[in-house]
């Protein structure tokens, strides 16, 4: 599998390391009131879902920035890979 | 009074080279390294500093650049390598942390990397064994972070087909030195 860096180019999956859902990056609100029942879902509760998913991965063994990859896990197609730094700002993050 | 001796990585008291086929591996302990991470926000007024000091700008993505004493290679966003030569350079952090101020984070790495010379006309056949980075594409001025005998080095391209910088984790500096004398020998 290719991973096309939004950086690098194509570079071999073997560089790679794959964390899990892009919605990771939905950090809740620790002050919030329902933050125990926030952060309880946010660690626990993934939906199995097959098919197109957003994904978070490292470039261990390259320049070491995380991405957000769309892949379709029937088929293991590549549709979209973006900087995690850029997807986390444009969602409200400020790190 | 200690009497206190250093070493190079391969625990040598003169750098270790190796003539295989044709191709030259060199231990190359005589270069400083620091580390440069502009800090957030920061982006332009560290570059600024940063070229002031070196006499050229930080190098754009998998790039390195040069101009004596100094080189500077990309390592990943915002973050770059600084060689000099140790024996004018030996305090390169606090040159570099001098000229770049609040503006960007600065960290000594002379002695947690060691870097190996491979020069010869079989370059590409070598590294074609060891590592899955595209070398034939590298022209002079290219660098990336690759993974060599499981070990995450960086691969400079110094001069296109001919000569490579190999810089991988010091402690492992015995296993790559391993891998390429076996690459070499496989390849020449």
């Amino acid at each position: 599998m290719i991973i096309n860096h939004p950086l690098l180019g194509p570079r071999d999956a073997q560089e790679f390391t794959f964390l899990g859902s892009a919605s990771l990056i939905d950090r809740p609100d620790w002050q919030a009131e329902d933050a125990l029942e926030q952060f309880s879902d946010y660690t626990y509760l993934r939906n199995d879902t097959g098919g197109e998913n957003r994904e978070l991965w490292f470039h261990e063994a390259g320049d070491r920035s995380w991405l957000v990859v769309t892949r379709n896990t029937f088929t293991h197609e590549i549709t979209n890979v973006e900087m995690a730094s850029d997807v986390a700002r444009a969602r409200g993050r400020s790190k | 009074m200690h009497d206190l001796k250093p070493i190079t990585p391969l625990w040598g008291t003169v750098a270790q080279v190796d003539n295989i086929g044709g191709m030259r591996i060199s231990e190359c302990p005589d270069w400083a390294l620091a580390s440069v991470a502009s800090r957030r926000g920061k982006e332009d007024a560290a570059a600024a500093a940063a070229a002031k000091f070196l006499g050229f700008d930080l190098p754009d993505v998998a790039r390195c650049a040069t101009k004596e004493p100094f080189a500077a290679f990309w390592m990943g966003p915002h973050q770059w390598m600084i060689e000099a030569p140790h024996d004018t350079h030996e305090d390169l952090a606090a040159q570099v942390t001098a000229a770049v101020g609040e503006n960007a984070s600065v960290t000594e790495q002379t002695d947690g990397w060691v870097r190996f010379d491979l020069e010869g006309p079989h370059c590409h056949s070598v590294l074609e064994l060891l590592c899955n980075a595209n070398t034939r594409a590298m022209d002079q001025g290219a660098a990336l972070r690759t993974q060599l005998a499981h070990l995450g080095c960086f691969l400079i391209c110094r001069k296109t087909g001919t000569h490579f910088s190999v810089i991988g984790p010091r402690s492992s500096a015995g296993s790559l030195r391993n891998a390429l004398i076996t690459a070499v020998k496989s390849a020449t």
